[in-house]
């Protein structure tokens, strides 16, 4: 077989909005998914997901794109790579640009997820696109009220003590809360996926 | 299925680095710690699968999917290719986005405030998926180059924007594809953010094969992606 070599990444650049997240936007194109991931069919607890992106003078980044990609409520993924079948309509993946909302915060309606195998923690998987952003970066939402769980995962584990706090999101109600800090003191943890 | 095995990791001497400060928007928006080693999981294994019932009828040809009351200005173009891994195989049902400035180097997002007309005609916007071989066809119109303000008289080249899902969540890409012979190149800070051995592949190849006589100038963009590392059996062989 040929060893063939990677396409580099390149920006998303200022511009995406049209072409990845048109629906949110309001531009005549369709989109294939939405900050709005949970059908009324689909089975789980409902739960918001919501967050802010920081650049490394503390400003709101208004127009960067959020992806998810997560399991469904008893932690299935929709993939063929996931023997357990299917997942019920659930696509498992949102995408949302922080320029719509007033206060550039990105917003997932979604499900809470389960956990995929055990001994891991639920969590969202998280790609961060954005102008000034050559290559995207992974990082993951983790939920403030899995403790037990969150203390066993082993990708939790793996991050030091101190930065732990970076993947965990609060929640107050149905909504869980976390910014994503690119630069600073915060900086979130991304991960070499 | 390769998922035992993993994912191919991201090949660093392929993508730019996330500080590039000739590009200066890198210089606040770049993470500065290094990057967490992860151990692949169904997490990063598993990913987003759309298919063809992803797509409208016109999604692959800009030149219509936004005409209003005739045929966008500019030249048109066939962009074509194959979506393979770094194995070779061919990536089928691939998905693949794409946006794109018209042919006077315009977006049409409303952001987008450069001096130059909108057409009435053209979009900017369409998607693909690939087929059993791993193939994708766009039509659409030669995007032009614009100016941006990363510094004094800095112009992006003639670009198409492109965004992959391939076999897994780590596979994703999202990407710029350029035109052969463009004087810009040699000047673009995100171009030449680019490890300086990969960024021949996000240069198209003009061919007179693909070449639609009398309708068309064609151009050749294969795209490779992380995909599963080789799979049990041929790592026996
Ligand atoms: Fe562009």
């Amino acid at each position: 077989m040929s060893d063939l070599k990677q396409t580099p990444s390149q920006t998303v650049g200022p511009y995406f909005a049209y072409g990845l997240t048109a629906r949110q936007y309001g531009y005549r194109h369709t989109s294939i998914a939405e900050g709005a991931m949970a059908g009324e069919d689909i089975e789980g607890e409902r739960i918001r997901v919501e967050g802010r992106v920081f650049d490394g003078d503390g400003n709101p980044v208004p127009d960067a794109m959020i992806e998810i990609w997560q399991a469904d409520s008893q932690g299935r993924y929709a993939h063929p790579a996931d023997g357990r079948g299917s997942n019920a309509g659930f696509t498992g993946f949102g995408r949302t640009g922080t320029g719509t909302d007033p206060k550039h915060r990105f917003i997932f309606d979604t499900i809470k997820p389960g956990a995929a195998t055990e001994g891991e923690a639920p969590h969202l998987n998280v790609v961060v696109f954005m102008r000034g952003l050559l290559t995207h970066v992974f990082t993951r939402i983790y939920f403030g009220d899995e403790e037990a769980a969150n203390a066993a995962d082993p990708v939790l584990s793996s991050v030091p003590t101190d930065r732990r706090s970076t993947l965990i999101a609060a929640r107050t109600g149905n909504t869980y809360r976390l910014d994503i800090h690119m630069q600073g003191d915060n900086e979130t943890v991304f991960f070499d996926v | 299925m390769g998922d035992t095995n993993g994912v191919t990791p991201r090949d660093w001497t392929a993508h730019p680095p996330l500080i590039h400060p000739d590009y200066k928007s890198t210089v606040k928006r770049g993470p500065t710690k290094p990057l967490v080693p992860i151990r692949q999981s169904l997490s990063e294994l598993t990913g987003p699968a759309y298919g063809h019932d992803a797509l409208a009828p016109l999604d692959n040809d800009l030149t219509k999917n936004g005409a209003k009351n005739g045929d966008p200005l500019g030249e048109r173009i066939v962009v074509t290719g194959r979506v393979l891994d770094e194995l070779g195989r061919p990536q089928p049902n691939a998905l693949i986005e794409i946006w794109q400035a018209n042919a006077a180097g315009r977006y049409i997002h409303e952001a987008d405030q450069h001096n130059a007309p909108i057409d009435p005609n053209f979009f900017g916007g369409g998607r693909a998926v690939t087929d059993g071989e791993g193939r994708y066809t766009f039509y659409t119109i030669k995007p032009g180059a614009y100016p941006w303000p990363n510094h004094a008289n800095a112009w992006r080249p003639n670009h198409i924007h492109l965004s992959l899902f391939g076999p897994a969540f780590a596979s994703r890409l999202v990407t710029q594809m350029y035109f052969p012979g463009d004087p810009l190149l040699a000047l673009d800070p995100i171009f030449l953010g680019t490890p300086e051995g990969a960024r021949n592949r996000l240069v198209s190849d003009f061919s007179i094969d693909v070449t639609e006589e009398g309708f068309a100038l064609g151009y050749v963009f294969d795209i490779v992606l992380r995909g599963p590392k080789e799979t049990p059996m041929e790592a026996g062989r």
